[in-house]
């Protein structure tokens, strides 16, 4: 039993409104969890009428690989925790690479394909060609990403002066083997498309290396785009207009997103994409910090607290290794009782993901309005009592507006330094991830709060109750 | 040792203020600056001399040795003639001045070669706002006018229903939605009261709403914005529209709050003696331009009293001169940063902010400044004074959309040219595919534009699951045969799709259940 062309097409057409109405429902807080709904429905619409669809094969394959696959998925999404989403993002865009590859090689193999002539046959093969290409980057670059955002791989930057070089050489290469696969007979052109696929892995591998963990919300959000383009060309490949329109939304969307995150870093697209990764910082002698670190202990801090009127907190990267939101959120629910302004402020790039903070945040039962986003609070910096920094660096450091030496010069920060009082609570004394040394920490008006974020604020919170 | 930064006592009898507050100095020392106030300079705005020296200033005894030692000298008040006989030659003068009104004080600081800035001159741009000191100082008189009239009113401003009967809420009407109007509204609002808010500039209708109130206008068509960020004289039919409001007004409202003024002008009479005649004995009017001639022709200024028919006029308002301090110092704390604080500090003629505020210069007058678009709806370039005429704005407008049409003809010649290229050699088939993916890259892009920063990861989660849509490729490619390699392929490229797709649904939705307000 199958369903007609025609049936099928307005199914795809259905679905793909179902995507775009789900991506449009994304952009608001009220709106969001109908959006999700609507992505599944459509994904339902478009995988039950591709499989009705004449000609498809193989249904016990298809429903057995389905049903393993629902398994892992719902496995692993309610498993995680909410501070490893980055990796779970990385890792699945991975997926969606691998996919895109096989889909390729399967596609050059069909004796279907083998039958077209002229201009189309050439069409095809250049599609076919640049899916798998995209897919290999996207898939080897998402796990590089991938264990950059798990620790399994130094973040710091790994890149050598002839890099941009050796990726222009083999890109090089990549064309004519595209040329001598083009002018092969029938599928012989497999080692050509073999050897391509290897060097775009490849490829993948040393882009990723080469970007500095600092930059890596913007490289999640790249390679969801990728993701996004690789579904396009697989869709270009087999003539499959929903694949098409779907692989564009979500190519167009990521780059959008990347660019946002670009913007809110003061760095342009290609920098970071091309990894000429150190960013904007125009040599020179870098300004010698001036001062001395002071450290306070859990009971002087929550005295500090006890006595300001109004208190914002910066949460970064740190906070979620801690997993302090928890006891963050009971801290300022027990200030909030005392009548003091409290807030959160949050960078556009803290965490290693868009947005990170406040999901976890929102995890922890943070209502949302007071959660302040950059702008918003640097103006109150200066009638701000107490700044509480937990497990966030770059993103308060003040190099970022005076120092021209600095890697992070121009990129807007959070000016905690203009409060009454900061307390930066960290580990120890090591560079943030952009592995520039931070002059807040030697302010006169900052003091070190050592130890881990979440014994930390539990400990402030016992003299605070006290 | 950093630039002397000194602060001598007001000398005006009602003058409460200081231009400086223990809290202020701690910002100006952190700022570089070594800071001296006259003893006693803080008293009556509750500022101890101990509370400065603890602060860090060093309390000096007459203003003299502030003037003859200092580089620069903070003051809130103007100086007089004899203050500035004490000034040397490069002081820097940081002060209200009035310059429209004080011509001959202009000509004496510039004799005496002194850098003096007018805070009340601070361009009211987005970047100056900070150091705005007519907004800071509004802010404090629009809510104490309110206290002030609720002190002399003799009723409950919200409505409560008692036991001992119901109380209807008190009907407020404040006229001119300024800062210090906006900020009447609020505190009226909050104290329960029914505010009405009457401004001839269209473009504040919304920001009396979002205050609580409502907005009150007239019939006729006529806009009050000019390029200065201040309301225009209205035509004499607009006027007359708005007198007959303010009637109807006057015999049902219980507090008219007014705050109407007009730069180095006579504030404009808006209550006239038969609105205040309509009024219900007990009513209470509160003319925050009571300095400048007074809103309402009955006003005294620097009274407070109560007319024959029983409405109070209060022309007088306690500065409360702690808080008004605190917000002036801060003013002045903030420009002194953008000056460039102790170390870098610099006059920047440049600089817009600094060079319009700055009077008086190496020995120049400089005012009346070039006028400076502020005002979020006023078109055109502004060379005058005056706003440009509607003519002006139209040409303006005119040749602006002709510039625009020229560049988007031309991007869409190039765009159509290429479009043409690709239509020339490719299939049919290709073409369609083509239209289709163009159409969905522009698609999402306009989706995705104003997406909020919070909602990031789970869009990017949602995009995630949605790009597993590669699964229907393997979909389409697999056989009934296992053996054969696409089957194979196409398997494993179903199987680590679907994983896609559904752990980036499960896990959005894991997500989103988690924001809450």
């Amino acid at each position: 039993m199958y369903i007609a062309k025609e049936i099928q097409t307005a199914a795809y057409l259905f679905a793909s409104i179902l995507f775009i109405l789900s991506l449009s429902g994304l952009s608001s807080q009220e709106s969001a969890k109908r959006g999700v709904l609507y992505g599944i429905v459509g994904m339902i619409v478009a995988i039950i009428a591709t499989v009705m669809g004449k000609g498809v094969e193989g249904h016990v394959y298809i429903i057995a690989a389905i049903a393993i696959a629902s398994v892992i998925g719902i496995m692993v999404a309610r498993k995680v925790e909410m501070t490893a989403m980055p990796q779970l993002v990385a890792i699945l865009h991975s997926f969606v690479g691998l996919a895109a590859v096989l889909v390729g090689f399967g596609s050059y193999l069909d004796p279907a394909t083998q039958l077209l002539t002229g201009a189309e046959h050439t069409i095809h093969l250049v599609e076919v060609f640049a899916g798998i290409f995209i897919g290999a980057i996207t898939f080897t670059g998402s796990i590089i990403a991938w264990g950059k955002l798990d620790g399994k791989v130094p973040s710091k930057p790994w890149s050598f002066k002839g890099l941009q070089l050796m990726n222009l050489i083999l890109l090089v290469i990549c064309i004519i083997l595209g040329v001598l696969y083009n002018n092969a007979e029938g599928t012989s052109g497999m080692l050509y498309l073999g050897i391509m696929t290897a060097i775009a892995s490849f490829i993948g591998v040393v882009l990723v290396m080469a970007i500095g963990g600092g930059d890596m919300p913007v490289v999640v959000s790249m390679l969801n785009s990728y993701s996004g383009w690789a579904a396009s060309a697989a869709g270009f490949m087999l003539g499959n207009d929903l694949l098409i329109v779907t692989g564009a939304l979500v190519g167009s969307s990521g780059a959008i997103l990347s660019m946002h995150m670009c913007h809110a870093m003061n760095r342009s697209f290609f920098s970071v994409i091309f990894a000429s990764g150190s960013g904007n910082g125009s040599g020179g002698e870098k300004k010698a910090i001036e001062g001395e670190v002071t450290a306070l202990n859990h009971e002087e801090v929550a005295n500090l607290l006890k006595e300001a009127k109004s208190v914002v907190i910066v949460p970064g990267y740190g906070m979620a290794v801690a997993k302090a939101q928890y006891p963050i959120y009971e801290m300022v629910e027990n200030l909030r009782k005392d009548g003091k302004l409290v807030r959160f402020a949050i960078h556009p790039v803290a965490g290693r993901l868009p947005g990170h903070m406040n999901v976890l945040l929102a995890e922890a039962n943070v209502p949302y309005d007071i959660v302040m986003e950059m702008d918003e609070i640097n103006d109150d910096m200066p009638n701000t009592d107490v700044v509480m920094v937990i497990g966030a660096n770059d993103v308060v450091n003040p190099s970022a507006q005076d120092d021209p030496a600095s890697s992070i010069y121009g990129m807007p920060v959070i000016e905690a330094w203009k409060a009454e009082k900061v307390i930066i609570m960290k580990r120890s004394m090591s560079a943030g991830y952009s592995g520039e040394d931070n002059p807040l920490f030697y302010k006169p008006n900052s003091e070190m709060l050592y130890g881990d974020a979440k014994d930390s604020v539990n400990k402030i919170l016992a003299f605070l109750k006290a | 040792m950093g630039m002397k930064v000194g602060i001598p006592s007001e000398i005006a009898a009602n003058e409460l203020r200081v231009a400086a507050t223990p809290k202020t100095v701690l910002r100006l020392i952190k700022q570089g600056f070594d800071v001296s106030i006259q003893s006693g300079a803080g008293v009556k705005a509750n500022f101890s001399d101990e509370a400065f020296k603890e602060a860090g200033a060093s309390i000096v005894s007459s203003a003299a040795e502030i003037y003859s030692n200092s580089a620069i000298v903070l003051k809130v008040q103007g100086p007089t003639f004899d203050e500035v006989d004490m000034m040397k030659e490069g002081l820097v003068l940081l002060s209200y001045l009035w310059p429209a009104q004080n011509p001959e004080l202009l000509q004496k600081l510039a004799n005496k070669k002194v850098n003096a800035v007018a805070m009340d001159a601070i361009p009211r741009i987005s970047r100056a706002q900070k150091m705005d000191v007519l907004s800071s100082m509004a802010n404090i008189a629009g809510y104490r006018a309110v206290i002030e009239a609720a002190n002399h009113y003799g009723k409950f401003l919200n409505g409560q229903i008692t036991a001992a009967g119901k109380v209807d809420p008190a009907k407020v009407l404040v006229i001119g939605a300024g800062v210090a109007g906006l900020a009447s509204i609020g505190a009226a609002n909050s104290l329960g009261a029914i505010v009405r808010a009457f401004d001839t500039r269209k473009e504040v209708a919304e920001q009396i709403e979002s205050m609580g109130a409502k907005f009150l206008t007239v019939e006729i068509d006529e806009d009050g914005a000019t390029a200065s960020g201040y309301s225009k004289e209205m035509s004499a039919a607009f006027i007359e529209a708005e007198m007959k409001l303010f009637l109807e007004q006057a015999k049902d409202v219980d507090i008219i709050i007014t705050t109407a003024q007009i730069p180095g002008r006579e504030a404009p009479k808006l209550i006239l003696d038969y609105h205040v005649a309509a009024m219900k004995p007990g009513s209470v009017i509160v003319d925050l331009a009571a300095s400048t001639g007074g809103n309402c022709v009955l006003t005294k200024n620097g009274q407070i009293y109560t007319t024959d028919n029983g409405v109070t006029i209060i022309g007088k308002l306690d500065q409360l001169p702690n808080q008004a301090s605190q917000l002036y110092g801060n003013n002045l704390c903030h420009l002194l940063d953008d000056m460039g604080k102790s170390e870098n500090f610099k006059i920047d003629m440049e600089d817009d902010v600094v060079s319009r505020a700055m009077v008086t210069y190496n020995g120049n007058i400089n005012w009346p400044p070039k006028p400076l678009q502020v005002s979020p709806t006023a078109g055109g370039g502004a060379k005058k004074v005056v706003a440009p005429t509607a003519e002006e704005i139209k040409i303006a407008e005119a040749e602006k959309a002709k510039k625009t049409a020229v560049s988007t003809l031309i991007s869409l010649g190039v765009v159509g040219a290429l479009l043409l290229f690709v239509g020339a050699f490719a299939p049919p088939a290709f073409i369609q595919h083509f239209t289709v993916f163009v159409l969905a890259v522009f698609v999402g892009w306009q989706v995705i534009s104003n997406v909020s920063h919070a909602l990031h990861t789970p869009l990017m989660a949602v995009t995630n699951a949605i790009s597993g849509i590669i699964i229907v490729g393997g979909l389409l490619q697999t056989k009934n045969d296992i053996n054969n390699i696409m089957t194979i392929l196409a398997s494993i490229a179903i199987l680590v799709a679907s994983i896609n797709i559904v752990g980036g649904f499960v896990v959005t939705h894991r997500m989103l259940k988690m924001f809450k307000k």
